[in-house]
């Protein structure tokens, strides 16, 4: 029952960690909960259909088809995230100021939320696929009861739903005026993770270099598989042995998103240039 | 001029592309893969002796009938191989070192190391 609650605990880590993200970041937008769970349930969905084709999947492309469609949903997740956070260095700045109106943080409803929408169903698709083929095996290998790896499953399922909640709870007592941008920079972080973990999976199918195993080792004083390792894995995409490729990915995309976040903020409106009249919306 | 600058652009394109092939393909994993089985959740055998500083393609041949997931932190490998299925997985060139590798889905029983020499 233990074993089954840590392997369904870990993935539903990494997807909660993003929907408590999301769901900071998109606070006072109306009807957002809509979204994410139209994100999550699309998800759930995809992740039925992409265990069930796992072997084809497998197979395609002369076998390199998982590592390419692991990394097209993740590149994916990733350019979806960068969207939102450039949207955000626009306008961000706006939305903290005008935070304490309710009546202009509903206009900013024009939030791209599909985008996040979006990136919470890659998440979930992910995490969901392997979820999905690893409770088909306990169930089809009957080594324990159907009873007791259920409770595996529920208790692993709560545990990791919990994590994900207390960040969004956590995210939730940083004021209005500040959460954008620590909302921005966690998906930031979280983005540059999934570049990372995607270069890793074209470095597997042998498309990208390695330029380098092991770039630092610090596995001895926090292992992958500690529960710390795996939330900073989730969280910021820490990696205890990382490959040069995956430094390199992860650097540049912080870099890239970074810039264009800056520049785009730099060139959008001020509060000073803002109207006082309402503006239409954008 | 737009359609030269164009085409100078996919001449650039091609010629990176071509560029990035050569850099990836002439290192092609050498000789017959190196096979390694599940059955029961658990590796067979359970540690693989290869050669260090080459590039190599390991076949997994999943004898169980339920999925499982080969994976490592120190190869950077992590590739679902179905019940009854098969799936390469190409690794190295190693520096000579343990590298621990195991079933993602059974972590208790299903573990292995590869020792590159």
């Amino acid at each position: 029952m233990l074993a089954t609650a840590l392997i369904v605990f870990r993935e539903v880590l990494e997807a909660a960690l993003v929907v408590g993200i999301v769901l900071a970041a998109s606070q006072g937008v109306p009807r957002r909960g809509l979204w994410v769970a139209g994100g999550v349930g699309t998800g759930i969905a995809g992740s039925l259909l992409v265990a069930a084709f796992a072997e084809e999947i497998a197979n395609a492309l002369s076998g390199i088809g998982q590592e390419l469609f692991d990394a097209a949903v993740l590149f994916t997740a990733v350019a979806m995230l960068g969207w939102h956070n450039i949207w955000m260095g626009r306008h961000g700045r706006e939305l903290a100021v005008e935070a304490s109106d309710v009546g202009k943080l509903v206009r900013a409803g024009a939030r791209p939320l599909h985008v996040l929408a979006i990136a919470v169903g890659l998440a979930v698709l992910r995490e969901g696929s392997e979820l999905v083929l690893f409770l088909y095996g306990v169930v089809a290998a009957n080594g324990t009861t159907l009873a007791q790896s259920s409770a595996g499953f529920v208790l692993g399922f709560l545990a990791g739903a919990a994590v994900g909640a207390l960040l969004y709870f956590g995210l939730l007592r940083i004021p209005l005026r500040h959460l954008f941008t620590v909302t921005s920079w966690l998906i930031l972080l979280l983005a540059a993770g999934m570049a990372a973990q995607g270069a890793a999976f074209l470095m597997q199918a042998d498309l990208l270099p390695a330029l380098g195993d092991t770039v630092w080792d610090t596995s001895r004083f926090l292992p992958d598989t500690s529960l710390l390792g795996q939330m900073l894995h989730a969280l910021i995409g820490y990696v205890a042995q990382p490959a040069g490729i995956q430094v390199v990915f992860y650097v540049a995309t912080i870099t890239l998103m970074g810039t264009l976040m800056w520049l785009v903020g730099r060139a959008g409106p001020t509060r000073t240039a803002r109207p006082p009249r309402a503006r239409p919306a954008e | 001029m737009g359609i030269a600058a164009k085409q100078l652009g996919l001449v650039l394109g091609a010629a990176g592309v071509m560029g990035w092939a050569g850099m990836v393909l002439p290192l092609f994993a050498e000789d017959a893969p190196i096979s390694l089985t599940i059955k029961n959740h658990r590796f067979d055998p359970p540690e693989l002796q290869v050669p260090a500083g080459v590039k190599l393609r390991l076949l997994v041949k999943n004898l169980d009938g339920t999925p499982e997931e080969f994976e490592s932190h120190s190869l950077h490998r992590e590739k679902v191989v179905a019940g009854g299925g098969e799936i390469t997985v190409f690794i190295g060139p190693l520096d000579p070192g343990t590298y621990d590798f195991f079933g993602d889905f059974n972590p208790t029983t299903a573990q292995g190391r590869i020792i590159a020499k």
